[in-house]
């Protein structure tokens, strides 16, 4: 810059007004970026989100909540080959129902759809896994005709 | 008035401000510390999952229950989690013919014409909750990130719907909500695991093939499952540090 | 399901990014473009393109303008986008580049322009009345020091101000090339040249884009067109496309070279879905025949209506090989499943949010700014001399 050259002034002009956008933004980003963002301890985020996503209602009640007031089906079932299963993998979403087992009832179950989903016969399930063709092995009937849902083989020898 | 005085009001007066406004501070400090549903501590947990292909059966009991628990839309591209079926011919292990009809909603129609000597088996997919996540380090504005339990989780309130984490992802597993154009993906049933329950896909796997897991947890089967079978990720070469832990991947498996 | 074949993911039924984001790194791309090549004349010292130093800096804020507006409409939450300068994710390229943007758009461009055209804002202000007194006072910061000292003052800083927006521009279109590159999940975008390539291919189409417009709006002033500024651009378009096509093919013949697992799939896809936009469009119609048509140029004498015809045509050409280089990148990423098992179609809409028609609109309005801003300002060399001397001519009389 030319020693003594006072004509600076426009300069001056156009370096405040960018000094004066800067610092409306840092203002501005105080205002609104959230106080729980970017926390020790959490990360990039804000931590209140968490919170957010662990709010959501439950569809599903989980096998324990079944078991409190159905203990005797457990018992069954534990004696047969559907005891690794969940109710629920059978009987759907039931919170609600183990919410309020008066007036909320599970959906009634169409064993040839329901059993069906696993155990048709199908290439791609693991050797030893049960599977039939479902015409051949009991024509239309249901297959609850036959079957103990809780129980699957008793009475079969098995 | 007098210099004592005047004094005096002024000092008063900056401590008013002062501590008007450190309460203030403080409040919105306090504010921003979030609750833990009440005995869940955030580090005592790592999140991860264990997927056996040997004992998935393709019944597609996953995938329904994840829609019905996360009330994901039953529209083609809204998955959290999907099954593909995978034919291999053994003579041309390359090509596999994959195929996921509605992600295995409805489960999968027995396949017509099986050539001879063709190995079918099904695998699930889902959000691999990477540890290295790359879709969380695309993130612009921090709205999907990893929590410390190690559940890769979506800001739904700061996304903006710029889709750079759906590119990011190698396993597909992210898609737009329509209904709140922000992205959505399996969360890990994120409210329920909080809540000592374990997954909608674990809880309804019928052959345990699917399984929740937490690393942290000295208890957990996931050790000696670990331990005891050859355990393989998902495109390892991305070195996304998946949590996914699958038995059984075949190398045809994409 | 319909426009797929083979395998996909159950969630990579639709693209992500549609035509907008094709038209974001092609707008950027020619702001880079336009200023790398107003700053031959004020860095470089090329005479030459005097003729063609502002327009290119305003074609620069025009179309700068502009680009935020298709990602604006891509975007879930457009609101939401401030949010990229609050809590930016210094970890995420996409963040950095909102910075980068404004950092090019406020400290280089409009500063740039300010100090370039400040006497001449001044000089309206003074001599005009009313509104337009008060608005070029405004533009002015109603300083109107414009004596000997300012001006040296202002020619130095905009000097400084060029040196510095060279690497700004190349950080600027480098920096998108970088979003795309660094997507280790996505082989068809992930390498170190896509930067570079951006980079060049940006250049290209900056350059042919004044070009264009030049003679475009000689033609429309009913002015000369001065050959020597155009045979210079031209010649400078034409080494630029030999660096861009070279770095392109390089990127190409070392995939094929390499033939890893990502190829087996993007081969098939350059033979089949983008063999037109890839090797038709691209390589051939956008690339080849430009680089033939300036390459002849160079080395034959011709007349000068046929130089102007093939100058015209090889930056059409030009500019319709670089979109099809972004459609090819963007799109075409996108065309192919992750699973390197199939494939999809991309379907663009219509008179939707995302589709051709607001496309199209992006495309136009950069033009429709910067006639706006050829108004406000004073673009061509001698023009407001000129004015100025025809009305004190008018007033002696």
């Amino acid at each position: 810059m030319d020693r003594g050259n006072r004509h600076y002034g426009h300069v001056l002009r156009v370096a405040g007004l960018f000094l004066f956008g800067f610092v409306a933004f840092v203002i501005v980003r105080q205002v609104l970026v959230p106080p729980d963002f970017n926390l020790d301890g959490y990360g990039f985020f804000r931590a209140g989100a968490l919170d957010e996503i662990a709010a959501r209602p439950i569809a599903y009640a989980g096998q324990a909540t079944c078991v409190e007031c159905h203990s005797d089906v457990q018992d069954t079932r534990a004696k047969g080959a559907h005891a690794p299963l969940h109710c629920e993998a059978c009987h759907g979403a039931l919170a609600k129902h183990a919410d309020d087992p008066e007036n909320v009832k599970p959906a009634t179950l169409n064993p040839r759809r329901l059993c069906l989903t696993c155990h048709a016969k199908m290439a791609g399930k693991y050797d030893g896994f049960p599977q039939v063709e479902a015409k051949e092995h009991a024509g239309d009937d249901a297959c609850t005709s036959c079957h103990n849902p809780h129980h699957p083989m008793d009475g079969m020898g098995g | 008035m007098d210099q004592n005085r005047r004094n005096f009001l002024a000092q008063t007066g900056k401590f008013i401000m002062l501590t008007g406004a450190a309460a203030v501070a403080w409040d919105s400090i306090l504010a921003g510390t979030p609750e833990r549903a009440s005995n869940y501590k955030l580090t005592d947990h790592w999140w991860a999952m264990t997927i056996d292909v040997d004992r998935c059966i393709g019944s597609g009991n996953c995938v329904r229950a994840c829609k019905q628990e996360n009330d994901v839309l039953n529209e083609p591209g809204n998955f959290r989690t999907w099954v593909e079926r995978y034919q291999v011919r053994t003579d041309d292990p390359d090509h596999p013919v994959v195929d996921s009809p509605n992600g295995g909603y409805d489960g999968f129609e027995p396949i017509t014409n099986l050539a001879e000597g063709t190995k079918v088996f099904f695998v699930p997919k889902m959000c691999n909750h990477c540890a290295h996540s790359p879709c969380t380090q695309v993130c612009p504005v921090g709205a999907t990130f990893e929590s410390p339990d190690g559940v890769v989780l979506v800001d739904k309130k700061r996304c903006l719907g710029c889709r750079y984490c759906v590119q990011a992802c190698p396993y597909g597993c992210r898609f737009i909500d329509p209904r709140t154009n922000t992205v959505d993906k399996c969360n890990l049933c994120y409210h329920r695991i909080t809540r000592g329950l374990t997954t909608a896909c674990t809880e309804v796997c019928p052959t345990g093939a699917r399984r929740l897991a937490d690393l942290k947890d000295p208890n957990d089967p996931v050790h000696e499952f670990l331990r005891t079978h050859k355990v393989h990720v998902l495109k390892p070469q991305m070195a996304t540090g998946s949590k996914c832990y699958y038995n059984g991947l075949d190398g045809s498996v994409r | 399901m319909h426009g797929v074949e083979g395998y996909i993911y159950p969630n990579e039924v639709e693209l992500q990014w549609s035509v907008l984001i094709v038209l974001y790194p092609f707008l950027t791309g020619l702001v880079a473009g336009a200023f790398i090549l107003a700053s031959l004349e004020r860095v470089f010292n090329v005479k030459a393109v005097r003729p063609t130093y502002r327009l290119a800096l305003l074609t620069a804020l025009a179309f700068l303008l502009v680009a935020p507006l298709p990602l604006q409409m891509h975007l879930g939450h457009p609101e939401r986008s401030f949010e990229m300068y609050l809590t930016p994710h210094r970890e995420s390229a996409m963040a950095m580049f909102g910075f980068v943007y404004l950092w090019y758009l406020m400290a280089v461009l409009v500063l740039e322009i300010w100090f370039d055209f400040r006497k001449d804002l001044v000089r309206t202000w003074k001599e005009s009345g009313g509104l337009k007194k008060k608005f070029y006072g405004l533009l002015s910061l109603w300083s109107d020091d414009v004596s000997p000292e300012a001006l040296r003052l202002d020619d130095r800083l905009g000097r400084i101000l060029t040196i510095v927006g060279i690497p700004s521009a190349f950080l600027l279109h480098g920096y998108v090339g970088f979003i795309f590159g660094s997507v280790k999940a996505n082989p068809w975008w992930s390498t170190p040249l896509m930067p570079v390539v951006f980079l060049f291919s940006a250049i290209v189409s900056g350059i042919a884009l004044v070009l264009l417009l030049y003679m475009a709006l000689c033609r429309i002033r009913k002015v000369a067109i001065d050959m020597a500024c155009v045979d210079t651009i031209a010649s400078y378009l034409f080494y630029a496309f030999l660096v861009d096509f070279s770095l392109e093919m390089l990127d190409l013949v070392h995939r094929l070279y390499e033939a890893d697992e990502s190829l087996k799939a993007l081969d098939f896809m350059v033979h089949t879905r983008l063999f037109v936009s890839q090797i038709v469009l691209q390589i051939v119609v956008g690339t080849l025949v430009p680089i033939g048509l300036l390459a002849l140029t160079q080395v034959v004498r011709l007349r000068e209506p046929i130089r102007r015809g093939m100058y015209v045509s090889a930056g059409l050409l030009t500019l319709l090989g670089i979109f099809a280089m972004r459609w090819n990148v963007v799109i075409g990423g996108q065309l192919f499943s992750k699973s390197f098992l199939g494939y999809t179609t991309y379907k663009m809409g219509f008179a939707t949010r995302e589709g051709l028609l607001p496309a199209l609109v992006i495309m136009v309005l950069p033009f429709v700014f910067l006639a706006v801003l050829l108004r406000i300002f004073p673009t061509w060399p001698g023009e407001r001399e000129e004015a100025h001397a025809g009305a004190t001519e008018a007033a002696r009389a």
